[in-house]
């Protein structure tokens, strides 16, 4: 990865006259938008033709939806965010529209349609996630204000993970007790909010603290190794993550945390000790809990040895896993087509197993185009962070940008048996509503990260 | 600041290699063999959502794929269900499918590695993928004979071309109808098979390639094998001919079938001995070649290999580890633990009629694309030399005297030289019989090759025997197939 040459030669702001420049970037995102529109329509098309073998119209509103909604975000981009990153939205259209029509896909597979149908609902969520982008970019004008509240973020974040474990409104799914009941309908995984929370505060927090993070303590090996006194973050981070195994039962959500917080005091402090000692707590842990904790030893034991038919018949087993596997291999290299695979076999196919799902029907070829899109999503955030004045925004945005690449490398590596298996979400593709919106919000920070970086008056050194 | 940003950069780089990597793995290198898991149903209802590929015999169908208005899609139907049902196997909409329909399913589903462009080609113009049709060796004169004159005895009849090992006819009874087994319909699928699972006559069994028994008297074939290719007997070396024997080493008794001498005097030819049909003799000859020299004739003909027609073919046995006198001059006349399928045993009489060449069985002629180009085609394949083409001739000529003059005389046909030998084994001391008979005809120039098993004594107990009950139905094919 290059250092962006175009922001070290940018020209300072002139503070002249204003004149009303022509908005190369957001012109060039509005193509793209209606590149990525056109894309999700022709999916939803093909979906349609492949399972059903004809175009039902009234169900086309899933495509132009999400259309409208991403053009409005855009032209509230035109007024607030002129020089925003204009890459960012029309990817993250792109996997938004390529989820709602693998869900639609598996909807007609399985017979839902109405309010059940999961393509009806993730729409809906779609809308509620992009206004509440629109929302964000429109209260936060400038990234700084999140640095003057970063404990109160560090709070919440807490407080969001440990909803769940309230009785009486934590609601347990699939062993896992990470959702909230919101009314009579709906549930809620304010973890996933508390993962912008939390980068919001461990930014904060790091830039405060990185001097005596970074600079006192022993030399060991050739390490600095920090005082005792300095290990207490980690370890709170560490504790928190542990709690997460044990008591919500969610080893993937637990990593996210805690690699996301390691990367970030990495970057903040410069200092590998911190990534050793990290790794080590977190490894100790994880081996402590894989003895101790029965799903853990599970998950372990289905990842290396899923095709074993002891393991594949036993409950709990690796069946979910070995079927993932046989819809990617029936994939191939270039899947059946849209709409003509048999993804409805693997249990959860619109969900934790989308990838598997879409893997089936557009095949090698697909999923590394998707890839692909969330690698060039992570190296737009990336971007930010090389290019950025203040080390805030710098940490903030190369913190939410690696949560979507981990939770990708989690979510997809746990499928593909590059990983034990841990539940967690596929950002913008995976069927629900908490995962969407974060992932929106997420959009909307590093669209405004971006609008700052380039309207930033640059230090010559 | 920016350094640390770079080597995460790269932390992330190598994540997502990961990830391609996996996914390459799983879809490219794993592919195969995961869609080739038993567990993998993805692949079974692609069976039948596919038009699956035609089974013909004389470019006649016997197995076909009928458009059905259902989530299946195809019906699977056999023309003259039971007839075939031993080579076709059937696939049932909630299992494996067995016979033919398994052993070449990718074939017949269009998914093999030779048909790799075929599949590319269908996915550019987006047409139908089809399966492979399969044109199988059976001579349906010789299948219908077959069926027939095995009557309502359970046992098997096989018929094979010598010089090349095609199989001309592979009949097993009882039989079933495949098309109860491949309705569209969970519940009448389970009843139907249950039924037949539970049948005390196991008709799911192809008796053809998968019943083992003891051959009896038919084995005497392999032994003479072994004694003339030893260089050491002739069909006129002399054995000592005795009321009973008693092997070294053990105190009961070998008799004659029958009780008795091997006809007058006071020895016994070799020729006499299997023209005959007698066990003393042929203990004595056991005793004197040893259990290895059997062994290694036996191991020549195919025992103890694994053959496929492409379907898999029970093994056939001859003990190895070495057997004292007593078990080898049992293993003589093909008791002890000899076992054999009536394949096996016509594989034996088809190297004896192709002057020493054991060719690999098969039953299929022709792989046809749908556009009817060719896959693949039927090719001999040799299996090994097992004795001289001179041993070859003298076997033939004392098979025939057999058939002329002695225990197989029920195999005559006028005017046509019969070669032949027939068999009646033991299966416990109060168990039917295992009746057997194989040979081929004509005599001087081969064309077929035959062994009929008749199991469960043929409804007769222990009163049955060879040349009564399995010489007439290999006499009534041979006849008939000559005659076409």
């Amino acid at each position: 990865m290059t250092l962006n040459t175009a922001a070290t030669s940018a020209i300072p702001a002139d503070p002249g006259p204003k004149v009303r420049l022509p908005q190369k970037m957001r012109n060039l995102e509005l193509f793209l938008l209606l590149v990525a529109c056109g894309i999700n329509a022709s999916a939803v098309v093909l979906v349609q033709l492949g399972a059903l073998g004809e175009i039902d119209t009234t169900l086309l509103f899933l495509g132009v939806t999400l259309s409208v909604l991403v053009i409005a975000l855009h032209f509230v981009l035109r007024f607030v965010a002129r020089d925003a990153d204009p890459f960012i939205l029309p990817i993250a259209t792109l996997l938004n529209g390529l989820g709602i029509a693998m869900i639609y896909r598996i909807d007609i597979a399985v017979q839902d349609s109405g309010w059940e149908s999961a393509a009806v609902r993730q729409t809906a969520w779609s809308a509620l996630a992009i206004a509440s982008a629109i929302t964000v970019l429109l209260i936060i004008r400038n990234h700084r204000v999140l640095f003057r509240y970063t404990y109160i973020f560090g709070f919440l974040g807490v407080l969001l993970l440990l909803l769940p474990l309230v009785p009486g409104l934590g609601k347990e799914i699939s062993g896992a007790r990470v959702w909230i009941s919101v009314g009579s309908f709906a549930t809620f995984q304010p973890g996933e909010i508390a993962k912008i929370a939390l980068a919001v505060f461990f930014a904060g927090y790091l830039v405060r603290n990185r001097d005596s993070l970074a600079m006192v303590g022993k030399k060991f090996l050739g390490m600095r190794f920090p005082r005792l006194r300095d290990l207490g973050p980690i370890l709170v981070v560490w504790a928190l993550s542990m709690s997460v195994i044990i008591f919500q039962r969610d080893l993937g959500t637990a990593l996210l945390y805690f690699g996301l917080f390691l990367v970030m005091l990495y970057l903040a402090t410069a200092r590998i000790s911190w990534v050793i000692l990290g790794v080590g707590l977190f490894l100790g842990g994880a081996v402590l809990a894989s003895q101790t904790l029965e799903y853990v030893n599970g998950r372990f034991t289905n990842w290396l040895d899923a095709l074993n038919p002891a393991v594949y018949e036993a409950r709990g087993g690796s069946f979910q896993l070995v079927q993932g596997l046989f819809g990617l291999a029936k994939g191939g290299l270039l899947g059946t087509g849209l709409g003509q695979g048999r993804p409805e076999i693997t249990p959860v196919p619109q969900s934790d197993y989308i990838i598997a799902s879409l893997g089936e029907e557009l095949g090698l070829a697909g999923l590394f185009a998707i890839l692909a899109l969330y690698l060039l999503l992570v190296a737009r955030g990336f971007r930010i962070g090389f290019a950025g004045q203040d080390d805030f925004g710098k940490l903030l945005a190369v913190g939410l940008a690696f949560v979507i690449a981990l939770q990708c490398f989690i979510v997809i590596g746990g499928v593909t048996r590059v990983i034990p298996l841990t539940g967690l979400t596929t950002p913008f593709l995976a069927a629900g509503g908490s995962s969407l919106i974060a992932n929106w919000i997420i959009v909307a920070l590093l669209l405004r990260l971006s609008d700052t970086v380039r309207n930033q008056p640059r230090l010559v050194v | 600041m920016n350094r640390e940003l770079k080597r995460v950069s790269i932390v992330v780089m190598f994540m997502f290699i990961a990830l391609l990597g996996s996914t390459t793995v799983v879809q490219a290198f794993e592919a195969e063999s995961l869609n080739a898991d038993p567990r993998n149903t993805r692949t079974l209802y692609d069976s039948y959502s596919v038009e699956r590929g035609a089974i013909l015999v004389d470019g006649d169908p016997i197995a076909q794929s009928m458009p059905a208005d259902d989530n299946f899609k195809y019906l699977r139907t056999y023309a003259n269900g039971p007839l075939y049902a031993s080579v076709t196997g059937f696939i049932p909409i909630n299992g494996a499918p067995t016979g033919l329909e398994f052993a070449l399913n990718s074939e017949l589903t269009g998914t093999s590695n030779s048909q790799f462009f075929d599949k590319i080609s269908d996915i550019v113009t987006g047409a139908t993928p089809k399966g492979a049709a399969v044109e199988i060796t059976i001579d349906p004169v010789a299948q219908q004979a077959a069926w027939d004159a095995l009557g309502d005895k359970t046992g098997s009849v096989v018929v094979t071309e010598p010089a090349t090992g095609r199989i001309l006819a592979m009949v097993s009874k009882p039989s079933y109808d495949p098309n109860l087994l491949t309705v569209h319909d969970n519940a009448a699928v389970t009843e139907a098979y249950d039924s037949l699972v539970n049948d005390e006559n196991d008709p799911l069994i192809d008796r053809a390639t998968n019943s083992l028994n003891p051959p009896g008297s038919v084995f005497k074939l392999v032994v003479t094998t072994a004694a003339l290719e030893s260089g050491d007997f002739t069909p006129e070396s002399t054995f000592p001919n005795l009321q009973t024997y008693t092997a070294p080493g053990t105190t009961s008794e070998i008799e004659n079938s029958g009780g008795g001498t091997c006809g007058g005097g006071d020895t016994v030819t070799l020729a006499t001995a299997l023209r005959l049909s007698c066990n003393i003799p042929f203990a004595e000859l056991g005793v004197q070649l040893g259990d290895a020299a059997i062994l290694e004739t036996a191991e020549k003909f195919g025992f103890n290999s694994e053959f496929q027609i492409p379907m898999d073919v029970a093994t056939s046995v001859y003990p190895t580890g070495g057997l004292d006198d007593a078990f080898t001059a049992q293993t003589a006349f093909g008791q002890y633990e000899v076992r054999a399928t009536p394949l096996q045993m016509a594989m034996v009489s088809a190297a004896i009629a192709n002057k020493g060449i054991v060719m690999r069985p098969n039953v299929v002629e022709e792989i046809l694309a749908p556009n009817l180009s060719s896959i693949s085609a039927f090719e001999p394949e040799e299996f090994g030399r097992v004795m001289s083409a001179a041993t070859a001739a003298t076997l033939s000529e004392m098979m025939v005297n057999g058939v002329q003059s002695g225990a197989a005389s029920n195999a005559r046909i006028d005017g046509v030289n019969v070669a032949g030998k027939t068999g009646t084994a033991q299966n416990g001391s109060s168990e039917p019989y295992t009746l057997w008979f194989t040979g081929f005809a004509p005599a001087e120039d081969p064309d077929y090759a035959i062994s009929v098993l008749v199991e469960d004594g043929g409804g007769m107990g222990q009163t049955g025997f060879g040349n009564l009950l399995a010489a007439p139905i290999a006499q009534q094919v041979l006849e008939a197939v000559l005659q076409k």
